[in-house]
């Protein structure tokens, strides 16, 4: 008996080790260690067997057993890794063909700029003030010293809808209404993105709807230095901490003293980017706020020309446009 | 402003100073300047010569040979083509080897046979604009006046070695509209002495012409000079004040005019004069004109005006429009020898709104308008009566005559140091505030930290402390003004709940890949009556009271219109797969448009056509104007907002597929819309199949929740059941949906369906739909029994309530 189950093991071994495929190999299991097969039947034969060889021969069996067993389990692991590498040899791709992307849009790119600066302010602890784009002329002109024939309003003529109210000319008339709101308490620290309308003819640099972002900061002690720090700020956070600043000045009928802001362009040398200066008093008063007591700086900058220089865009009607081969190209902003 | 390097140079010491460096420091200032023109537009060894003879070329009869003295031994043989040209002119000649303007060199050449070493130039080849030129120096060559040195560069006698800087200036610095007020200017920036020109007066030996001046208003004219001056010769002023003026911008006309001008330039004080023969005995009226009176001005013009407009009159007819323009009747002219000339102030306001009125804009009124130094009205008509005589043989024939107020005050303004380095946050010293006053010649007397200024009259913008913090300022230099964060009282900064909100909508269809497009306000009426307004009814648009063109003339009560026309100009441009979206403000009327403002409403549309999704090398792409995707666009927007529990309702609107458009409900209140363009309206814009969107913002954001909850996540299988039915095809969807989940009980999590079809395997009228039935319990593994019984409920309910047929 021993003999034979050791000659089955050569046998069998032989067979395993020769096994074309996964399928053969289930066939020389079954031969050989199925409940009809060789060795299994071998072990029927146990009962003849003497007390003695009882143990030996079963321990016999077992270890051909396993030893078998232990060798199907391999050769099957090699067959199936062959069988893969065949599946997968077949499943080659190529890889630079274009992936199945998913479009993504845009925002728009004078909306983006608002965002931007939003943030900017938000991380100084600002608000987002909102007003009316048809406004009094009241808010729009009277409340910041620019009574009706000041020769101020000939820079920005406007829309009106009434003899009393018209398209805001400019956010500033958002200044007002925000101390108002406020009823006299500080801090006052609001920036106010928004549309503004003139009667401009559309051309290149010219819009009769544009956008302009305004800042506004009342408090005790606010000085020329926090303006100043604070414009820095914020053009360094937008064109760069190189960019190079100058602070000119200049005249605003709301704004004593007042400031106009170049950034330098290095093809086009020195360019205007926004206007500011300190709250005029006699608008703090207007508006509630105690001039003796509290000083403040207002600033306002156009979205237009943010995006214009950031991007050099060279037409101002793109934005109105809305072509979408100019949309698109802001999808990383 | 134009202001003449060279003529600047007279008043203070700019030695070393270039005009670059002057326009940088105006710059640093206060004072943009955008542009320094030089008047050397390339012009070189072109030099006065005189013309000795000039005979017919003897082979062309539009020729002539010229013999030209230039200063050399010999004369120059120079064939000239103008008309003009005669014996004993003095004229610019352009040497061989010369170049001018437009890159053009002068070379000795043989015209028919004959030599010219040179040329004689015109105006133009010198690169002189029409604009400065007397008309008879507009064709043939230009004639020099006897001044000129034979042999003199051109440059030189012509002025164009003078560069002008051009001031930008902003309405509070009328002061820097005279030459004096930038002297001053330029004196306080640079620390440089000032000499202003002294005014000799000639004193009329007696009263020859007889002047009385009264003013009705002194409102409209608070001072009024005048002088008569007789026995003038009218000619050209001289080259140097010729130049000074073209400069400046202003065409020298003749010697009287030219003074007047250049008077003005200097003191920014407009002058005028009248043929003092038309001033009936010398009597000069400022009085209010009378509704609907008439004059007819230099131009020609007859111009009609109101009782708002100031008449210059003799006392009976107008002479002139008080700071405007001057009448035909007493021009000047050049049989004129006796003037009568005026100096006043007028009143701003006044003057300012009749020239709007009447569209008229000069030198002289753009001054009046912003205000011109009261105290130089006499010594400016003082100085022009001294250039009369210098340059126009000009005799006084009256005293100066004065009417209206006689001093004008200095205004007093307080500045506390304290005040001025809290406003600044600079620690600046007394002393370099005392020195920027002296620099500015504003006297100034300083007790106990306080400067008393007193205002110079020329400065009429400094009136309060402020206006004074700023001066210092300025000339501190903002530049050097340290930086700094506000450090006050500090409070978190952020963005409302809406504000929040906006942008997660703005950002959630941008990911979806929705392209945001910003469109105008201002619309037409036309374009809105296309589409209907389900959320604007009644539609009662703003009009703008003068609109620029009637594409922009009313205020927007509806984003869809615009994005369809945004759409359509892409599709025009080749680009026709268009997915968009706005969220912006349209504008409803109130009642009472005159005194109330519109309300404004924020607004969110969207619009999909063409391909959303394009086709890549092995899918096919996803249509954008269909109802479904946009459907699906929406969907997931909610989602992102948390908003559940809208009802779609079909509905048939202008504008709008008949079939294929739904209003939004929420709680029976409607609050949007989703629909397809009515083919008609596509095809109008050229667009395939497309669908728009757009919601009331406020309203759909009524509709969220804010506060999310977690839900545990399932911890007990479920059982899924597919139901696939025959019924209807008008049965909405989702009153089967409501129905089922009405029927089967809290066991029933989740409905979805999978599929709809009609056609031929499914009988006329009917639809197959199916749905995939989620059943669970959240305590425990179901039995397959109690599922049974539900979803037997369910079945049952269809069959009864729709007669819908299950299917296999």
């Amino acid at each position: 008996m021993r003999d034979r189950l050791l000659a089955l093991q050569g046998e069998a071994s032989q067979e395993i080790v020769d096994a074309p495929n996964l399928e053969s190999l289930r066939e020389v299991k079954v031969k050989y260690l199925g409940k009809k097969g060789e060795i299994t039947s071998v072990l029927r034969g146990m009962g003849s067997l003497s007390a003695e060889e009882r143990p030996v021969i079963g321990a016999l069996a077992n270890d051909v057993r396993s030893t078998l067993s232990t060798l199907i389990e391999e050769t099957e692991a090699k067959l199936e890794s062959a069988k893969m590498a065949e599946k997968l040899a077949n499943e080659n791709v190529d890889v630079t063909l274009p992936g199945k992307s998913i479009s993504i849009g845009s925002l728009h790119p004078i909306n983006a700029v608002i965002e931007e600066v939003e943030d900017i302010f938000i991380g100084m602890g600002f608000h987002i003030a909102e007003g009316p784009e048809v406004e009094t002329d009241y808010f729009n002109f009277e409340m910041l010293n620019l009574p009706k024939n000041h020769p101020a309003r000939d820079m920005q003529d406007s829309f009106y809808i009434s003899p009393e109210t018209l398209l805001r000319t400019h956010t500033s008339a958002v200044q007002v209404r925000s101390m108002i709101d406020k009823k006299g308490e500080v801090p006052v620290r609001v920036i106010s993105p928004g549309k503004v309308y003139r009667r401009d003819d559309d051309d290149a640099t010219h819009s009769h709807q544009f956008t302009q972002i305004e800042g506004l900061v009342v408090d005790s002690g606010v000085s020329m230095s926090e303006l100043h720090g604070v414009l820095l700020h914020l053009i360094h956070k937008l064109f760069g901490e190189e960019t190079e600043v100058r602070l000119r000045p200049s005249y605003f009928p709301f704004t004593e003293p007042s400031v106009e802001v170049d950034i330098f362009h290095p093809e086009k040398g020195w360019i205007e980017i926004l206007g500011a200066g300190m709250v005029h008093p006699s608008v703090l008063e207007k508006a509630g706020y105690d001039a003796e007591k509290y000083t403040g700086f207002a600033f306002g900058i156009g979205a237009e020309r943010i995006a214009i220089l950031k991007y050099d865009i060279d037409d101002i009607r793109h934005f109105y446009q809305n072509d979408l081969r100019f949309i698109k190209q802001f999808k990383s902003v | 402003m134009l202001v003449s390097y060279e003529w600047l140079s007279e008043y203070v010491d700019i030695k070393g100073i270039s005009p670059e460096d002057i326009a940088e420091e105006l710059n640093r200032t206060g004072i943009e300047v955008e542009v320094i023109y030089t008047r050397d537009a390339g012009v070189s060894r072109v030099v006065v010569g005189k013309v000795i003879n000039c005979t017919p070329h003897p082979e062309a009869d539009r020729l002539n040979v010229c013999s030209v003295h230039v200063g050399h031994p010999a004369p120059l043989q120079i064939v000239c083509g103008a008309k003009n040209v005669a014996a004993g002119q003095l004229v610019p000649v352009a040497l061989e080897g010369a170049t001018l303007p437009g890159d053009i060199k002068i070379k000795r050449t043989k015209l028919r046979g004959v030599e010219s070493h040179g040329m004689i130039c015109s105006a133009k080849e010198l690169g002189l604009p029409d604009k400065v030129l007397m008309k008879e120096q507009q064709d043939g060559i230009l004639v020099l006046g006897k001044d000129a040195r034979i042999g003199q560069d051109i440059k030189q006698y012509l002025g164009m070695n003078d560069q002008a800087i051009e001031l930008q200036l902003t309405p509070n610095r009328s002061d820097c509209l005279s030459m004096f007020g930038v002297a001053y200017e330029i004196s306080a920036i640079f620390n440089r002495d000032l000499t202003l020109p002294e005014v000799e007066v000639e004193e009329s030996p007696e009263q020859i012409a007889p002047v009385s001046i009264s003013i009705q208003n002194e409102e409209d004219c608070p001072v009024y000079a005048a002088q008569v001056i007789q026995n003038l010769r009218i000619g050209p002023s001289p080259q140097w004040m010729q130049n000074r003026l073209i400069t400046a911008g202003i065409r020298p006309i003749n010697n009287i005019v030219d003074i007047t001008n250049y008077v003005m330039i200097e003191t920014g004080q407009p002058l005028h004069a009248y043929d003092y023969e038309q001033v009936g005995g010398g009597q000069i009226v400022v009085r209010r004109a009378v509704e609907g009176e008439q004059i007819i001005t230099l131009d020609g013009v007859t111009r009609t005006v109101d009782e708002e407009t100031v008449f210059i009159t003799n006392g009976q007819e107008p002479l002139a429009l008080a700071g405007i323009m001057g009448g035909e009747s007493s021009e000047v002219t050049h049989a004129t020898t006796t003037i009568l000339l005026e100096s006043a102030y007028f009143d701003p306001q006044m003057v300012r709104r009749t020239s709007r009125k009447l569209g008229l804009r000069s030198e002289a009124n753009h001054r009046f308008e912003r205000g011109v130094n009261p105290e130089r009205v006499q010594p400016a008509l003082a100085r022009a009566v001294q250039l009369l005589y210098e340059f126009a043989y000009g005799e006084v024939a009256s005293e100066m005559a004065v009417a209206g107020f006689g001093e004008v005050e200095e205004v007093q303004v307080n500045l506390r140091h304290d005040r001025l380095t809290t406003v600044m946050g600079v620690p600046i010293e007394q002393e370099e505030v005392l020195s920027i006053f002296e620099r500015l010649q504003f006297p100034v007397f300083v007790e106990e930290g306080v400067y008393q200024i007193t205002v110079p009259v020329r400065r009429p913008d400094i009136n309060l402390e402020v206006d004074l913090i700023e001066e210092v300022a300025r000339l501190y230099g903002y530049d050097r003004i340290p930086t700094s964060l506000p450090w006050g009282q500090q409070q978190a900064g952020g963005r409302t709940w809406i504000q929040q909100k906006r942008q997660a909508i703005r950002h959630t269809l941008r990911d979806l890949g929705l392209n945001e497009v910003i469109t105008y306000s201002l619309t037409s009426d036309a374009l809105e009556q296309e589409i209907a307004y389900p959320l604007t009814v009644p539609y009662m648009p703003i009009p703008i009271a003068m609109p620029m063109s009637n594409e922009h003339a009313i205020l927007r009560t509806n984003l869809l219109p615009q994005l369809v026309q945004v759409a359509a100009r892409n599709r025009n441009h080749g680009v026709s797969d268009v997915s968009i979206y706005e969220l912006a403000k349209v504008y409803l009327a109130s009642d009472d448009n005159q005194h109330t403002l519109p309300e404004e409403r924020f607004q969110l549309a969207f619009l999909m056509t063409g391909n959303y999704h394009p086709a890549n090398w092995e899918t096919a792409a996803q249509k954008g104007g269909d109802f479904f995707t946009a459907k699906g666009v929406l969907t997931t927007l909610l989602e992102r907002l948390r908003i559940t529990g809208l009802e779609y309702e079909v509905i048939s609107m202008e504008g709008f597929h008949p079939g294929r458009t739904a209003i939004i409900k929420h709680d029976n209140q409607v609050i949007g819309v989703l629909g397809q363009l009515h083919p008609v309206l596509s095809q109008k814009y050229d667009l395939d199949d497309t669908v728009v969107c757009q919601f009331d913002l406020e309203n759909l954001l009524l509709t969220s929740t804010d506060q999310l909850t977690y839900q545990a996540i399932p911890r007990y299988p479920g059982i899924t059941r597919d139901l696939a039915l025959l019924i209807d095809e008008s049965v909405p969807v989702s009153q089967i949906e409501a129905g089922i989940r009405a029927v089967a009980g809290e066991l029933l999590k989740s409905v979805t369906l999978f599929d709809v079809f009609t056609g031929e395997q499914v009988e006329a009228g009917k639809k197959s739909i199916a749905f995939n039935l989620v059943y669970r319990s959240d305590d425990r593994t179901l039995k397959d029994k109690e599922v049974q019984k539900a979803h037997d409920r369910v079945v049952e309910y269809l069959v009864e309530t729709f007669e819908a047929k299950l299917r296999q």
